[in-house]
């Protein structure tokens, strides 16, 4: 059970002088409980790829099919698949608009039909999961700080209680402590519910931290996809199309140059940490 | 979904009339739309449409793109149309309960419908080869003499420019806003009118708010970077008068003088 896209292309505004080809013939299999990274710059149809995924953008040509089924099917519910495959854009507190937080919460699942009793009930588990203390509530969205506005903009999706759940860069405009927090919230999220996860992002030390698979976009097509280890260990060709690796990794590549006993592939400070004390201890000198 | 709305949109092109000074496009524009209220019989139509494929083969916009703007008078064309189909008297060709079709009435829609289409391509070539920011810097010195008399052209000008340019940038929004809500299970096209209006609640706030947010961070950009009016501010690019200029000036007024004479005569 996944999502399928099968030769996936887009092309924006069709015939015009502003032609421009977003995605060119994406293959991807998505399976259930995975947590995956998209990485890419600016303009590399990352944005336009997970919009694919829920059906709000419709592909120019090309299929796409979640837990087996056709979402372009006449049969098919994409209303219902918005709930099953949800969506956290970017900048999310833009769209708040209730009097109060819970109010804003409880729209979608209202939007899914659920009475009132059962929509506020899914909105209390969902506010409780983004970690917001109860006091705040019921009061406006707009009193609130950015990094507390996003979190209600999540439980706001995740009130629909996905099986997909995507964020296009959750941290963005973020000081660290509140990225720290959401992401720390969006993993515990895919190891208590085994929510697959996918993860759009601009930051290298977010994904090798969190992410079991990583997607590198480049100019509309899959450029790598692998486990982010593979993925950085060609830092050099992810430099060329303007990305980077972590910058652990380009300290142990400079460790290894000058010599020293480490693993080049580390992408995350722990890793790192592990491998240079490994290093010291095989060379027998004091640990300090 | 929003993005096809092209009237009032600039494509660029290399073209004769994207060269051209926007002064002399806007007093071009003016004219024909003038003349399109004056011309009369077959002669002026054929006049009048031959001058409107010809601006239209020089501009190299597709002739497609232009008749998509057109969609947007649809409803308008429409009204016009049959107003003037029932309520002009003459003589009755088609007569149905008390409404009667007149020949006159056939022929003032036919003109009245041919005269808007006429005026929204005409209009919008000037669009489509101006950029927003050259058609204000024209409309601003075109309007220049009006300042002795205390009009505030400077300010006029630039609060044309700035409206326009939030156009493309409240569009894209609402496609943003509007793909979140879908995203969480908003519903903007079934119900009744009450429904669809309530439908619009969670569009509405949240764009609102973002325009007021946007107009803020604006004229907090502008007093940063030492904007104070109009006074002793020069351009980057001054806007001159070419000979292509002069020789459409010559070509819109013999047109114009063609036009009159065949009205007159």
């Amino acid at each position: 059970m996944s999502i399928i896209l099968d030769k996936v292309n887009y092309v924006y505004s069709e015939k015009t002088a502003y032609q421009i080809q977003a995605l060119k013939d994406i293959s991807l299999k998505i399976e259930d409980g995975e947590f995956i990274g998209v990485i890419g710059h600016t303009g590399s149809g990352k944005s336009t790829l997970i919009q694919h995924l829920n059906g709000l953008m419709r592909a120019t040509s090309g299929g796409i099919y979640y837990q087996g089924q056709d979402i372009y099917d006449q049969d098919f519910s994409r209303h219902k698949l918005r709930g099953k495959v949800g969506l956290v854009f970017q900048y999310p507190e833009h769209q708040l608009f209730e009097t109060t937080i819970f109010a804003d919460v409880c729209f979608g699942p209202k939007n899914q039909g659920f009475c009132k009793k059962d929509a506020e009930l899914k909105a209390f588990t969902a506010l409780r999961s983004v970690g917001l203390p109860e006091d705040y509530w019921y009061r406006s969205p707009f009193e609130l700080s950015g990094g507390q506005k996003r979190r209600v903009a999540i439980a706001g999706v995740l009130a629909m209680e996905p099986e997909v759940l995507i964020l296009d860069e959750p941290t963005a405009g973020l000081d660290p402590k509140g990225r720290d927090e959401i992401l720390d919230q969006v993993a515990k999220l895919h190891q208590e519910r085994q929510l697959t996860v996918i993860l759009v992002s601009h930051s290298m030390e977010d994904v090798a931290k969190y992410v079991e698979r990583l997607i590198v976009m480049n100019q509309g097509s899959v450029l790598f996809d692998g486990t982010p280890k593979e993925v950085f260990s060609h830092y050099q060709k992810l430099e060329s199309v303007g990305l980077a690796a972590p910058q652990v990794t380009y300290l142990m590549h400079d460790l290894r140059k000058h010599g020293m006993q480490v693993q080049g592939t580390a992408t995350t400070l722990e890793e790192a940490k592990h491998s240079i004390l490994q290093a010291f201890a095989e060379k027998g000198k004091p640990i300090c | 979904m929003l993005r096809d709305i092209t009237i009032g949109q600039y494509y660029p092109a290399e073209s004769v009339l994207h060269k051209l000074d926007p002064r002399t496009k806007l007093m071009a524009t003016l004219l024909y739309m003038v003349s399109l209220f004056v011309f009369r019989g077959a002669p002026g139509f054929a006049v009048v449409t031959a001058a409107l494929c010809l601006v239209i083969w020089l501009s190299k916009v597709p002739f497609g793109y232009m008749v998509k703007g057109l969609k947007a008078i649809v409803v308008i064309l429409l009204i016009t149309a049959v107003f003037n189909l029932f309520l002009t008297p003459g003589e009755a060709i088609f007569t149905f309960w008390k409404l009667k079709i007149t020949y006159e009435g056939l022929q003032n829609a036919g003109f009245m419908v041919i005269r808007l289409i006429y005026l929204i391509l005409g209009s919008s070539i000037l669009t489509l080869t101006t950029t927003p920011n050259q058609l204000t810097d024209g409309l601003e010195k075109s309007m220049k003499p009006l300042n002795k008399i205390h009009v505030p052209v400077h300010e006029i000008a630039m609060m044309m420019s700035i409206a326009l340019r939030f156009i493309p940038i409240l569009i894209e929004e609402t496609d943003k806003i509007m793909k979140a809500q879908l995203a969480r299970g908003a519903d903007f096209e079934s119900g009744n009118l009450l429904k669809k209006a309530k439908s619009m609640v969670p569009l509405l706030v949240p764009l609102f708010i973002s325009a007021f947010r946007r107009a803020n961070d604006l004229a907090m950009a502008m007093e940063a970077r030492c904007y104070h009016g109009g006074e002793g501010r020069t351009k980057m690019k001054p806007l001159k008068y070419r000979r292509l200029d002069g020789t459409a000036y010559i070509i819109v007024f013999v047109y114009f003088a063609i036009v009159i004479w065949i009205r007159i005569a």
